[in-house]
């Protein structure tokens, strides 16, 4: 179990004054300028020898990106983009960062952009932040009045400007070539990559993988990485939600067991752990673990791939067994219908279709060979999009028809015991 | 939120930014590359929608704004529009005071999103997503996670988030917002942000974390 003094976010719940004052009193914006000189190249050696990984759900090694960044520019300026965009069903964890440490990714975004060779970082949070962002604005005006950032930040020659900009409303700008569109003004449809962001001046990298790099540079990669498991190495937030007793966030390392985090810090699964039917690990995109394997899996990103699914950003939604669990899976086809930019034919298409079936699965109205339909549909959808949205849509049924196949046949064979007849073909209607 | 044909509203003929207004966009034109100024359509449309709320009580752009927006952005109409109707937080057509905007995603579901929604559809007389009370008070809108999960559930009324709501709660949340009285954001259960319930079980053994909490920032906007 983490203890105290190994937490990052030392004001995750906001008791403390977030205002530079109280950021001053917990550690941050000390001696800012002694990292700085440490060098570009010893800032990326630290962060990659943390095995720090990015914290937004992909989990590629953040220093590995860092280093992707040109070294000599090619005339164009380089920026460095924080995804602020926190929109993933059931993650809540960087809205804690903005509005309760907000000096905690001031900060990193000064060490990260002298990192990549970056005057300048945008930081995209979504629009629904309204508070938020307003704390944050407070945060950033509040350095640049230090001297903190700006023109020569803390002294140390390196000029770095941060600024805000707030979405409005669009789960696809999460994606991050989606975001770069978003910023420039445009629909948040992604690109095709590559060229990767970071190939051409651009690194986009989460609120938390950014938020960390402080404390990381201050207690060194070596404290870091001694916490979790090997090549998951680190604290995390988890934001654990839905039928557990006490829903909260808190700060563990990475590697804890699921039923640990669950049973400590969340008070249990409402009824005790034999109610658990099942949970999604990572946030609505990733596939869901029924309890045999939550009993034991390890929350982490290599022990959570092994059982098919994934840390993802780290958000524990937890489903007791009074969950219609059909349902709760065809409500995020809903949200992944709602959100699909439209720009690639299966995303667009698929995402409805697939909504529409799994609706008919809560009421049963199918044959039972539409499962094996679905599963085949969500595997074209799969891998053959621009951006993840469709495999996000995709892998939710998967986990659903992979672990309670059973459940939706048995759905199935109520409705035809009750209506008696049989389910005429049909599209997707 | 698509602006529907045959719409029962009046579009105003012109649109102007105030000098509040334009100031403000002015700030956030200054935020982007010489050139890169369509990066400012997002704080833009905000701006109207702030505007709007002020001149007329409705936080709504028309599409006269939308045309102005393309004017001083220098950038084609229709890039604007496509924006306008892309992102779901802006009104394309007049809304209540009161927006109440009820997320029901699975992580809200779970902890009974549907009597919140019942709730408000019951005080308002709202029936259908989108529409607005006869009174003009309220409109209530359909949202997707709203990233308030481990307070679930949650519903956006404007810029604040109210969150741990059942029937009671919300129906006490709407009688407050009819007489003009917004209670302060947040938990309505009176539990320290995404803390569990009763207080943290964390961070508890730590000295010198600063000052306690001072009231949130000033909107700048």
């Amino acid at each position: 179990m983490l203890s105290d003094k190994d937490r990052i976010f030392t004001n995750l719940y906001g008791q403390h004054d977030w205002r530079l004052a109280g950021a001053r009193a917990r550690g941050d914006w000390d001696n800012t300028a002694a990292l700085l000189a440490r060098g570009r190249d010893a800032i990326v050696d630290e962060i990659k020898a943390s095995g720090l990984r990015g914290r937004g759900g992909a989990g590629f090694p953040t220093g590995m990106k860092w280093s992707f960044m040109p070294k000599v520019s090619d005339g164009r300026p380089h920026y460095l983009i924080v995804n602020a965009d926190e929109s993933e069903p059931g993650t809540c964890k960087d809205r804690d960062i903005m509005r309760h440490d907000p000096h905690k990714l001031v900060e990193g975004c000064l060490l990260a952009s002298f990192a990549m060779g970056a005057h300048a970082a945008y930081i995209y949070i979504r629009g629904e932040f309204y508070n938020e962002a307003v704390n944050l604005q407070h945060a950033i005006d509040e350095a640049y009045e230090a001297g903190l950032i700006g023109k020569n930040a803390c002294g140390s020659g390196w000029d770095c400007d941060v600024y805000l900009h707030r979405g409005a409303g669009a789960y696809i700008c999460g994606e991050e070539t989606g975001l770069l569109e978003s910023l420039e003004g445009k629909k948040g449809m992604p690109r095709l990559k590559p060229p990767f962001p970071a190939a051409v001046g651009s690194t986009v990298n989460n609120v938390e993988s950014i938020s960390v790099t402080p404390t990381i540079m201050r207690r060194g990669a070596s404290w870091f990485e001694a916490l979790g498991r090997p090549k998951n190495s680190g604290t995390k937030v988890f934001c654990i939600s839905g039928h557990v007793n006490k829903p909260c966030n808190v700060e563990e390392e990475l590697g804890i067991p699921l039923k640990e985090l669950i049973d400590t810090y969340a008070g249990g699964v409402r009824g005790g752990w034999d109610n658990l039917l099942a949970v999604i690990p990572g946030g609505a995109s990733v596939p869901l673990l029924p309890k045999s394997i939550c009993d034991t899996v390890l929350m982490d990103f290599d022990s959570l791939r092994e059982v098919r699914s994934g840390l993802g950003t780290a958000a524990v939604i937890v489903m007791d067994k009074s969950t219609d669990l059909i349902r709760a899976i065809a409500r995020l086809s809903q949200f992944y219908k709602h959100e699909s930019c439209g720009q690639c034919t299966p995303c667009r298409e698929g995402t409805g279709w697939m909504m529409r079936v799994m609706y008919r699965m809560v009421q049963g109205r199918a044959e039972p060979e539409e499962i094996d339909i679905l599963d085949q549909v969500t595997r074209q959808v799969e891998g053959h999009t621009i951006c993840a949205l469709g495999d996000a849509a995709a892998w939710p049924i998967q986990g659903l028809i992979r672990h309670f196949k059973p459940l939706m046949l048995e759905r199935i064979a109520e409705y035809k015991a009750k209506h008696g007849r049989p389910v005429l073909p049909m599209a997707a209607e | 939120m698509a602006e529907e044909n045959g719409a029962d509203f009046e579009q105003p003929a012109s649109f102007a930014f105030d000098a509040e207004s334009r100031a403000e966009l002015d700030r956030h034109i200054a935020k982007y590359p010489t050139g890169k100024q369509a990066s400012a359509v997002l704080p833009a449309l905000y701006i109207v929608q702030r505007q709007m709320k002020r001149d007329t009580g409705s936080a709504w752009v028309p599409r006269a704004a939308m045309d102005e927006v393309a004017r001083l952005l220098g950038m084609p109409p229709i890039r604007v529009y496509e924006v306008a109707t892309f992102y779901t937080m802006f009104a394309l057509r007049p809304i209540g005071t009161w927006h109440l905007q009820v997320c029901t995603t699975t992580p809200c579901w779970l902890r009974g999103s549907d009597d919140v929604t019942a709730a408000c559809r019951k005080f308002t007389g709202i029936a259908g997503w989108g529409e607005t009370s006869a009174d003009g008070v309220f409109t209530m809108t359909e949202v997707e996670c709203l990233g308030a999960c481990v307070n679930a559930p949650v519903v956006q009324v404007n810029d604040d988030l109210y969150e741990d709501l059942d029937a009671e709660r919300t129906t006490g949340l709407l009688e407050a917002l009819k007489r003009g009285e917004p209670p302060k954001p947040g938990s309505m259960t009176g539990r320290q942000t995404s803390a569990p319930e009763g207080g943290p079980t964390t961070l508890t053994t730590l000295d010198n974390l600063g000052p306690p909490n001072p009231e949130p920032a000033t909107p700048a906007e």
